[in-house]
């Protein structure tokens, strides 16, 4: 009796789950059949993409910038032991396309924009302005929602850009600048090892779809909110610890697909 | 805020955000030189590449001349294909050499051309004839042991 019980919870907690990602899913092909919305009144996406974007301008190129120069420092001392100083640039410029540019820069996304976008969806529907709009016959889905989508996933992917860029430009300083290795070498090496297709291209591709789970997330977590004030501040938290999650996994899953075996 | 305001903010930010994607792949992945670059096919066989891979550069006197597009099994000789893709821009004799060379003892593995004297150049779809495969240390070690031994065995005889 208590293992029919067990499995009638399991049951019940699988169902649920399967029931939410259809759910989020539907939200999703929702949000993008409003897309027309957020094209013919592109002031309000606009206005996103300054919320989003240009606001979150200081922490990522702050971020980039010191990341680019600690990882120079500590790659110069391990590979100055082995005498391959000079791929510093190697080093910096591939974990930041393939790996760090797009996850770290998309994790303070999540921080910095998700939440916002939450909190301030979540807030619309604890004080009743989106049933407001309803019963002015305006769609949420379509002034609200889509809007932040579409500015949230311009945005990101060129976050992700400067991020990497922000990097590469710190460790120039600290092993051209400060340590003193050959300007030369630096890009050259660089240059030989990094590919357009496999490693830039990947980098962009990545940060998009980063793009779409953190905006997704965000908005999707400010219209299931609670409308308390408990609620909201839930559904801020969800935001960041569901999407920094699924950015994680998502980049291991395109990480397998785009450099397995090469 | 004002609207101007933000419009100036969106372009500035774009603006910034479209320069750096373009600095990532023409600066940093080099666009510039390579994937536009007009270029054509040799192929080269070789009896071992060793540890030679796609992408692996193709250096004539140390400068990248071309890439490593592909490498296959003959299944009749059983000597490896490389398929080398060289820039438009470089010409190289007939009898050009293609050897597999290492950076250094660690360093990464690539194809060296040294060029001849033959008037002729290689076009697309060509095969270099003459090619040097790639040392393989281990080989080298265990030819140099037995040559020790046998040494010190007609040693013993003596």
């Amino acid at each position: 009796m208590n293992i029919a019980n067990w499995l009638r919870a399991l049951g019940q907690t699988t169902i649920n789950a399967l029931a939410h990602l259809g759910f989020i899913f539907r939200f999703f092909i929702a949000v993008l059949l409003n897309t027309p919305m957020a094209v013919t009144r592109a002031r309000l996406t606009l206005r996103e993409i300054y919320f989003a974007g240009v606001l979150s301008l200081v922490i990522i190129l702050v971020s980039g910038l010191f990341v680019g120069m600690v990882l120079a420092l500590q790659g110069y001392d391990i590979l100055s032991t082995y005498g391959a100083s000079d791929s510093v640039g190697v080093l910096v410029a591939m974990a930041m396309l393939r790996e760090l540019g797009p996850v770290v820069a998309a994790l303070l996304f999540a921080g910095r924009a998700g939440s916002a976008i939450t909190a301030e969806i979540g807030l619309m529907k604890a004080t009743d302005q989106l049933l407001a709009m309803e019963m002015m016959a305006v769609d949420p889905l379509a002034r609200v929602a889509a809007p932040r989508f579409w500015g949230g996933v311009i945005s990101m992917p060129l976050l992700a850009a400067l991020f990497s860029t922000a990097a590469i430009f710190g460790a120039y300083v600290i092993t051209v600048q400060l340590i003193g290795m050959d300007d030369g070498a630096f890009w050259g090496n660089m240059q030989a090892a990094v590919d357009f297709r496999m490693d830039v291209l990947n980098s962009v591709i990545k940060s998009i779809v980063f793009a779409v789970i953190v905006t997704l997330t965000a908005v999707f977590e400010g219209f299931d909110t609670e409308p308390t004030a408990e609620g909201v501040s839930s559904a801020t938290t969800r935001t960041v610890v569901h999407a920094s999650l699924a950015i994680l996994a998502a980049d291991f899953i395109m990480t397998i697909f785009m450099f397995r075996g090469v | 805020m004002q609207r101007a305001t933000i419009d100036l903010w969106v372009g500035i930010f774009v603006a910034i955000g479209v320069i750096s994607l373009v600095f990532l792949a023409l600066k940093v992945g080099n666009l510039m030189t390579w994937s536009n670059a007009p270029s054509y096919r040799v192929e080269a066989h070789f009896d071992n590449i060793g540890g030679l891979k796609l992408r692996a550069p193709v250096k004539a006197a140390g400068v990248v001349v071309g890439r490593v597009e592909n490498i296959t099994l003959d299944s009749v000789s059983y000597e490896a294909i490389a398929t080398l893709n060289i820039d438009q821009r470089y010409r190289f004799s007939k009898d050009t050499i293609a050897s597999i060379l290492t950076s250094g003892l660690l360093g990464e593995v690539y194809v060296g051309f040294d060029v001849g004297g033959d008037e002729e150049t290689l076009k697309d779809g060509d095969t270099i004839i003459k090619t040097q495969s790639a040392v393989i240390l281990e080989k080298l070690i265990g030819q140099f042991m037995l040559n020790q031994a046998s040494s010190l065995a007609q040693g013993d005889h003596k």
